[in-house]
């Protein structure tokens, strides 16, 4: 409520300023000509909506996965942990403007390099927060696991695992926004479809409102993205959604 | 083991029989001049202490004598320095219950079965009649976070009794509850030992808890932990018979 309140506001300002005649059209339209933009290229918006929400949604998934996976093999690997650790950190700072016509030159211009791109900006955060999540699993619980004979296959199974999947989901919530981003790079690197493409070419068309009727389209995608992995962790991880329990 | 040897320039050789052994008679736990150090802290300094199969043995003392690291010796989850450890398979009770938060009561309850490889349905059939008989019926389905405090002690220490272990190591089991809820648990408690009996050694700061419990008391001194007294509780256990255990296991708290 009080969001959209915050975004009744904001919008008024943005109206009040642009038809007041401060910033030419082609560089700041105003929220009614976007709104416009949306309605009367309604159709073109949401066709390549499609194509830029699959990618985004496989990417994040693929990352989530990936990540997951990474984070399992640093944490039972220690060698693992302090070799490919600090490579991770190194690669988020690569500039993805840099390394996404590579891509193109060796995926084309499918949905393969797009999601190459979406998992790298992603998965970051998917490893990080998973692997400190399996490294700070409740010692009494792995002691417990020993005593009753679990193998380290069933202690990460019945205690490691479950723990560090809200992290891990957590971690996915937190590149949403990210992944857009990641998503709109890639398209402009190199393709034929999607927001970002539809962007690319908005804006030398002098189409600015359409440029931004994709922006507020990405933006709303991506916070139902994010309620969409809210509600995720609600079913598959019910049992972090609780007032404290006693004696905690 | 003790080669005498004569002016060798090494340092006592480490002896690498094994020292913690399991089996040994059923239920009966052993340890023999038991030493055990973290670093330059030495935590537990000859302890010797048999357990007779069926024995309730409360170990009392301050916080830091060693009681922790004494059950965790017994469970096999430590080696001691020096001496020997040999008990019959041993199973603990964490301090905090240990309770995993995303398995429902009764699959806490069964988790060994399921680490030894039964079904779920299987396990939760095993598990399925103790709830009943220890006052847990009808919170099966609960997660542990929807429980009291009591009823998850109630939870941990079925899991612990489903384990099929002889010996039962509790750590301050009702460490975190209130008074009112600690008694209740202690009776609870002593009337579960009495259905299904097992070995229990049980480590506890409050002695009134330990006359209650246990057939005996020991009381450790602070760090380097020792056993510097020894009560037998009579198992009348009149009012009068706890207060004397209990006055005399305070007096040998104080003196240490």
């Amino acid at each position: 409520m009080l969001a959209l309140l915050l975004v009744l506001v904001l919008v008024g300002a943005w109206e009040l300023y642009a038809d007041l005649g401060a910033i030419d059209d082609f560089i700041l339209p105003a929220p009614s000509q976007i709104a416009t933009a949306l309605w009367d290229d309604r159709s073109l918006l949401w066709s390549n909506l499609l194509v830029t929400a699959q990618e985004v949604g496989l990417g994040i998934l693929l990352a989530l996965v990936l990540g997951f996976l990474l984070a399992v093999a640093l944490h039972f690997s220690g060698v693992l942990r302090r070799g490919v650790y600090p490579l991770l950190v190194a690669s988020q700072a690569v500039p993805i403007v840099i390394i996404a016509p590579l891509l193109v030159v060796w995926f084309g211009f499918g949905i393969v390099p797009k999601l190459a791109i979406i998992a790298l900006v992603c998965f970051f955060p998917v490893v990080v927060t998973t692997l400190d999540a399996l490294r700070s699993v409740d010692p009494d619980q792995l002691k417990l696991m020993r005593t009753l004979d679990a193998s380290r296959w069933q202690a990460f199974r019945w205690a490691e695992a479950p723990a560090a999947l809200p992290a891990a989901l957590s971690g996915a919530k937190i590149a949403v926004a990210v992944a857009v981003i990641g998503a709109v790079f890639a398209e402009y690197a190199g393709s034929s479809e999607g927001l970002g493409h539809l962007m690319l070419q908005a804006i030398p068309q002098l189409e600015t409102a359409r440029a931004y009727a994709a922006v507020v389209l990405l933006a709303a995608f991506a916070v139902l993205l994010f309620s969409a992995l809210a509600l995720a962790e609600r079913r598959l991880v019910p049992w972090t959604h609780r007032p404290e329990g006693p004696n905690r | 083991m003790d080669s005498p040897s004569v002016a060798t320039a090494n340092v006592e050789a480490p002896v690498q029989e094994p020292r913690n052994v399991k089996g040994g008679a059923e239920g009966e736990v052993h340890l023999a001049g038991v030493t055990r150090s973290f670093g330059a802290v030495r935590a537990l300094e000859g302890i010797d202490l048999d357990v007779r199969a069926g024995e309730r043995v409360a170990v009392v003392g301050p916080s830091g004598c060693g009681k922790t690291t004494l059950l965790e010796l017994v469970c096999g989850l430590q080696q001691p320095d020096a001496g020997t450890v040999s008990s019959s398979p041993a199973v603990l009770m964490p301090q905090r219950d240990g309770l995993l938060p995303w398995l429902r009561a009764i699959d806490n309850a069964a988790l060994a079965a399921r680490l030894a490889g039964a079904s779920r349905d299987e396990a939760r059939a095993r598990a399925h009649p103790l709830f009943a008989a220890f006052g847990l019926e009808g919170f099966e389905r609960a997660r542990p976070h929807e429980l009291s405090g009591g009823m998850r002690q109630r939870v941990a220490f079925l899991r612990t009794l489903l384990s099929g272990k002889p010996v039962l190591c509790l750590d301050e089991p009702f460490g975190a509850l209130d008074a009112l809820t600690r008694h209740e648990m202690q009776e609870w408690l002593a009337q579960a030992l009495a259905r299904e009996p097992r070995t229990v050694l049980f480590v506890t700061h409050d002695v009134e808890e330990a006359a209650r419990v246990a057939d005996r008391v020991l009381v450790m001194s602070p760090r380097p932990g020792r056993i510097t007294a020894e009560l037998a509780v009579p198992p009348s256990r009149t009012p009068d018979e706890l207060l004397s255990v209990r006055e005399r296991a305070l007096e040998a708290l104080r003196s240490c």
